[in-house]
């Protein structure tokens, strides 16, 4: 995505079409814009905007329009620049680049091109739609603005999954956990916590937004970096995978605090604002069993001597818990970042679990599949709990509609028994 | 496990009531060089429980002159910030156990890991 802004100040307002990769943004400062910048893996690049319009005619009205006291810092004589052309959803000829550079000598350059090293940037930005099989030969639409920066992008290749020493069935891919550490406003000298971290995929992109990280997960042997491997030709892992090992690779292992086997139903943090941020990806039961420690009537495996015998854990419970914890243990204005699983036929906004200590800022869906999606849902703590809140949920319907949605697990395998039952096959439900 | 950890975590053993903070056996303890970050530490001293930093050090033999009384002006104090620093982040626990002041019930500390689970009769 394109950002196009100006810095007129009397409009704020965001224009967006949902297929165009181009947003033009009003009423921000290039401080802003910088900031942002610095942060989004979903941003491309950012520019001001000096000009747009359908045609070259128009461009090159709506140029002859911004006001060359705006132009003059950055094009003033013994300055350098250099002027790109980015072409979405169409490949130019080399000749044809230069042809359109040559168009836009109208405009007042008074400093001397550099290709290597040019002090500003600005570029020609030509929208070719979003059919790839249906491109057009003239551009619908066309901007011209000054590069102020990039985003961060490079981050969902550099972070990829694919390249990390240590991951699992589950490890949450670079781009959406770099998106949720924005989403929790990770900052520098933050403590964040995870209280189902499996491998730590999220706990890599907030160290790298520079907070210091710990997590907790029931699974002794992820914690421990043992087990099978979840990488293809791989039996089993080795003595390098492990999160703290994760957080080595990018640099960023002096953010490592601790992490511990631990379950997340019971607490093992005292009464206290603990944490700036708490982000997480609790278990669905689908791909990773839900468990926590309790009674069960129908053991029948011996017990490894130390992982404790586990029941289900309603999903309905970890959520309430998860509410109730950050409530207790985040900073006031700290952030709870976590993926919700649906069942969309039965979806609304209802669902979504609150509780009176935090105030809900967003709720953003990823379909999965026809019936299933996940949303991602940030919360942020606005007052401490008092002694009846973390009950909230019994006494007042609005706090637990998610109940009903418990049966998530019962209704995803039983779309896929109805499926696999027409091929005569059968499927077993994992626990 | 660094001590940072240690000064936030408490027993949830089935009707402990003081199980705060949790004893510290250890066998084996490493000292890592940690990046020294003033303003971590000033973030975090207000969230600590001073006088269990200061035991849980003294316990590992690591105490090296931290006050028994944090001073009012801490933020200044580079010194005492790096002292702090060390404290809370250098000194890790490999090998040993957290034991609840109240049961006596250990949890298990193996590779740096605490191991908090519970068995279910103890839920």
């Amino acid at each position: 995505m394109c950002i196009v802004y100006s810095s007129n100040p009397h409009t704020h307002s965001a224009s967006v079409s949902l297929q165009s990769p181009f947003v033009c943004l009003d009423g921000l400062s290039e401080e802003d814009v910088r900031w942002v910048m610095a942060r989004s893996v979903c941003a491309k690049s950012a520019f001001e905007l000096w000009g747009h319009g359908r045609t070259c005619a128009e461009l090159q009205t709506s140029l002859s329009s911004y006001p060359s006291e705006n132009m003059g810092p950055f094009m003033h004589k013994g300055s350098t620049y250099k002027i790109n052309v980015y072409t979405f959803n169409k490949t130019l000829l080399f000749a044809d680049r230069i042809k359109k550079i040559d168009a836009l000598e109208f405009l007042p350059f008074e400093g001397s091109v550099s290709l290597k090293s040019p002090e500003h940037i600005f570029c020609l930005l030509e929208d070719y739609g979003t059919d790839p099989n249906n491109i057009p030969e003239h551009p619908d639409y066309m901007y011209f603005g000054r590069w102020i920066a990039d985003g961060q992008r490079e981050l969902i290749r550099s972070h990829s999954v694919k390249n990390r020493h240590f991951i699992g069935n589950t490890s949450m891919d670079a781009g959406l956990s770099f998106i949720m550490a924005n989403h929790a406003k990770v900052h520098e000298n933050h403590l964040v916590f995870d209280p189902f971290v499996g491998t730590g995929s999220l706990l890599v992109a907030c160290s790298h937004f520079g907070a210091y990280v710990c997590g907790t997960d029931i699974d002794y042997n992820t914690i421990h970096g043992k087990g099978r491997s979840s990488r293809k030709n791989h039996m089993w892992r080795g003595p390098d995978e492990n999160i703290r090992a994760n957080l080595r690779q990018y640099g960023t292992e002096r953010m490592y605090v601790d992490v511990m086997v631990s379950d997340a139903s019971k607490s093992v943090w005292r009464k206290a604002a603990l944490f700036d941020a708490i982000i997480t990806d609790p278990p669905y039961g689908i791909r990773e069993s839900t468990r926590r420690t309790g009674s069960h009537k129908d053991i029948t495996k011996p017990l490894d001597s130390h992982v404790p015998v586990s029941q289900a854990y309603h999903l309905s419970d970890i959520f309430t818990d998860l509410l109730n914890f950050s409530a207790e243990h985040l900073v006031i204005g700290g952030r709870l970042v976590y993926w919700l699983p649906v069942y969309r036929p039965e979806y609304c906004d209802e669902v979504v679990p609150l509780h009176p200590c935090l105030r809900l800022i967003s709720n953003c869906e990823q379909t999965l599949s026809s019936h299933t999606s996940r949303r991602l849902i940030t919360m942020e703590k606005i007052k401490d709990p008092e002694e009846l809140d973390s009950l909230a949920h019994l006494s007042d319907p609005r706090f637990s509609p998610y109940q009903g949605h418990n049966a998530f697990r019962q209704k995803y395998f039983s779309g896929l028994n109805k499926k696999s039952k027409r091929k005569g096959t059968e499927v077993t439900v994992r626990g | 496990m660094k001590l940072l950890t240690h000064n936030m975590l408490t027993s949830h053993v089935k009707g402990v009531t003081k199980g705060y903070p949790l004893l510290i056996k250890a066998t084996e303890v490493k000292v890592n060089e940690v990046e020294f970050n003033p303003q971590f530490v000033c973030r975090m001293i207000p969230k600590l429980e001073w006088s269990a930093l200061v035991k849980a050090a003294d316990d590992l033999g690591h105490r090296q002159d931290l006050p028994a009384e944090l001073e009012p002006d801490y933020e200044k104090n580079e010194d005492l910030l790096k002292k702090v620093h060390r404290a809370l982040l250098e000194v890790e626990v490999v090998e040993g156990s957290l034991q609840c002041p109240e049961s006596g019930r250990e949890f298990p500390i193996s590779k740096g890991i605490p191991n908090m689970l519970l068995n279910e009769d103890e839920v």
